[in-house]
């Protein structure tokens, strides 16, 4: 496993310690799951969800209370004129 | 009499007789609290005044009128704090709304009272992996408490809460009750609205009630179960009166002791404990019949694939954006891409190791090139794992079975070998993959180093089949006293 791209590819960044650690950890798991190439799987369906439930549609129309904007921004990290605040991040 | 010690069902009793009133309980719970939890660690935090004011309100008539109930730390409770036990989110995150089964709670009555401590995210078998604090074993401060729903487990066994809600993904509900000593279930998937449940991973995750009696597990689910439109995975399908099927008896009731759960690896004081509470069962009527499972070593491989990988997308939403945790830094290198850059800084200053090791791991098994050699595949054993419970129901009612192959470990003692902490899950794991309902009822204890640790048997349920648990888990729970 290639640590430092999985790191990027999972928007973590990581020290040297961590990729150090946690490295010989997942390819332990990695080991460990691997057992599964053994199972015949031949013709099997997959389950994404253990109860079969299709589509639910509704009508598109608002149900309920909505946030406010200030309900919506209250757990903001940085707020400015009703909008939430970024660092710079184009040139 | 000490409220705090009460069950769900006496503190109803004794608010009908006017003994006490929900304002007592809330005291009470805060005076115990104040001087046990400190040594605990349950709570990550609680707001009497907010409580009292409400008990002050509370209509007793109601089916939980008054009662108090711990909520673990990942579901929102408007205006409380909802941390997921991470640095990401503690102290910069207020629940804007209620959950569903908080909205269900407060129409019953019940006043949601302390944030009970958990793994973060609820990735964790022992609480050793909570973000702010530790929370032991209130039966030897020493050992683990279970985890990831630890809190809500240990704040019931130490009476600093009534009962408790927690959340069950891969044991995360009954591990714990089985280590402290209480009843934990963990529902059938889309039996309980998730609405408001901060996401590990959606198709395993359930929300359930950790109590001190198989009445009070009754009394909890038969108020949160039910559909909801803002879960669409939630079942729309009528709630039986659970609590009635307490006290009813189990003759002919067949329950299977699946071969693979009493096999290598099981303590042999775990394993008396748990064929005893069967023996009580026979005595009491039902019929035991030996059952296979034959896909249980592989249920440990499957759900650590499909759990990293729904929690990997799930968490991407901790971004350093809208809520939670935001960096201060700013890339020195000119050639760092900016945006990229503020969302790996604040994501690894706010997650903890095993959360950032999920993600990694979830990541990994979705990349491009090897999402068909471990994900599509893991889909496709599960497959077979739910088969092999379809085939066990059409012969049992219920199956039998530890909750954990041994009693609470110690603190330390497995926390830097990810691997052999979830090994432990084996017994509770493949419950959630098939989309099954369980519940841990007290079954005895085990000594060790002179203390007396809890044990738990495990009772699972076909799809649905939570009245038939509750009933089997009220005799194994009367067998005790007996």
């Amino acid at each position: 496993m290639d640590i430092r791209k999985i790191a990027n590819l999972a928007r973590l960044e990581l020290t040297d310690d961590e990729a150090a650690r946690y490295e010989p950890q997942l390819e332990q798991i990695l080991h460990h799951v691997e057992q599964l190439k053994k199972v015949n799987i031949e013709g099997i369906e997959p389950t994404a969800h253990a109860t079969p439930i299709f589509d639910v549609i509704r009508e598109d129309v608002t149900h309920g209370e909505s946030f406010t904007q200030e309900e919506a921004l209250a757990n903001a990290p940085a707020v400015v004129q009703g909008q939430i605040k970024m660092p710079k991040v184009v040139e | 009499m000490n409220p705090a010690e009460l069950s769900i069902s006496q503190l109803r009793a004794a608010y009908q007789s006017g003994d006490l009133n929900p304002a007592d309980a809330i005291n009470s719970l805060t005076e115990a609290i104040v001087a046990k939890d400190d040594a605990i660690g349950g709570y990550l935090s609680y707001d009497t005044e907010t409580a009292l004011a409400e008990a002050a309100a509370a209509d007793i008539s109601l089916p939980l009128g008054g009662v108090p109930i711990a909520i673990k730390d990942l579901i929102n409770v408007k205006g409380h704090p909802a941390s997921c036990a991470s640095k990401i989110l503690d102290g910069k995150y207020t629940a804007p709304y209620d959950a569903t089964v908080i909205r269900k709670l407060r129409e019953a009555g019940a006043i949601p009272f302390g944030r009970a401590n958990m793994d973060e995210f609820a990735m964790g078998s022992s609480n050793e992996n909570s973000g702010i604090k530790p929370c032991k074993n209130p039966h030897d401060l020493n050992r683990i408490p279970g985890g990831s729903s630890g809190g809500s487990a240990a704040v019931v066994a130490a009476n600093t809460a009534i009962a408790a809600l927690g959340s069950d993904t891969g044991g995360s509900i009954r591990q714990p009750a089985s280590h402290c000593g209480v009843v934990g279930l963990k529902p059938t998937y889309g039996r309980v609205s998730r609405y408001g449940l901060v996401a590990f991973a959606s198709s395993l995750d359930q929300i359930g009630p950790l109590t001190k009696s198989v009445e009070d597990a009754a009394l909890l689910l038969e108020v949160i179960a039910g559909s909801d439109a803002k879960d669409s995975t939630c079942l729309d399908e009528p709630v039986p009166k659970y609590s009635e099927f307490v006290g009813q008896d189990i003759k002919g009731l067949k329950v299977g002791l699946p071969k693979e759960y009493f096999a290598e690896g099981l303590h042999p004081l775990v394993k008396e404990r748990v064929e005893k509470a069967i023996q009580y069962l026979e005595s009491q009527g039902a019929e035991t019949v030996e059952i296979s499972l034959p896909n249980t070593e592989h249920a440990v491989a499957t759900y650590y694939i499909i759990a990293t990988a729904e929690a990997s997308a799930n968490l991407a939403r901790f971004d350093g954006v809208r809520y939670g945790h935001r960096t201060s830094e700013s890339p020195q290198d000119p050639e760092d891409n900016k945006l990229i850059y503020h969302y790996k800084h604040s994501r690894a200053e706010g997650f903890g190791d095993e959360v950032k090791r999920r993600i990694l791991l979830g990541t990994y098994v979705l990349s491009s090139g090897y999402a068909d050699e471990y994900y599509k595949r893991a889909q496709k054993v599960r497959t077979l794992i739910r088969d092999d419970f379809s085939n066990a129901f059409e012969q049992v009612d219920v199956i039998a079975s530890p909750v954990a192959p041994t009693p609470a470990f110690k603190v330390g003692e497995k926390s830097t070998d990810p691997l052999a902490m979830y090994l432990a899950d084996i017994y509770t794991i493949s419950t959630n993959l098939a989309g099954i309902c369980g519940i841990s009822v007290p079954c005895g204890t085990v000594s060790e180093d002179g203390s007396d640790l809890p044990v738990g048997l495990q009772l699972l349920g076909k799809p649905l089949g939570e009245a038939d648990i509750l009933k089997v888990g009220a005799v194994v729970e009367a067998g005790q006293k007996s």
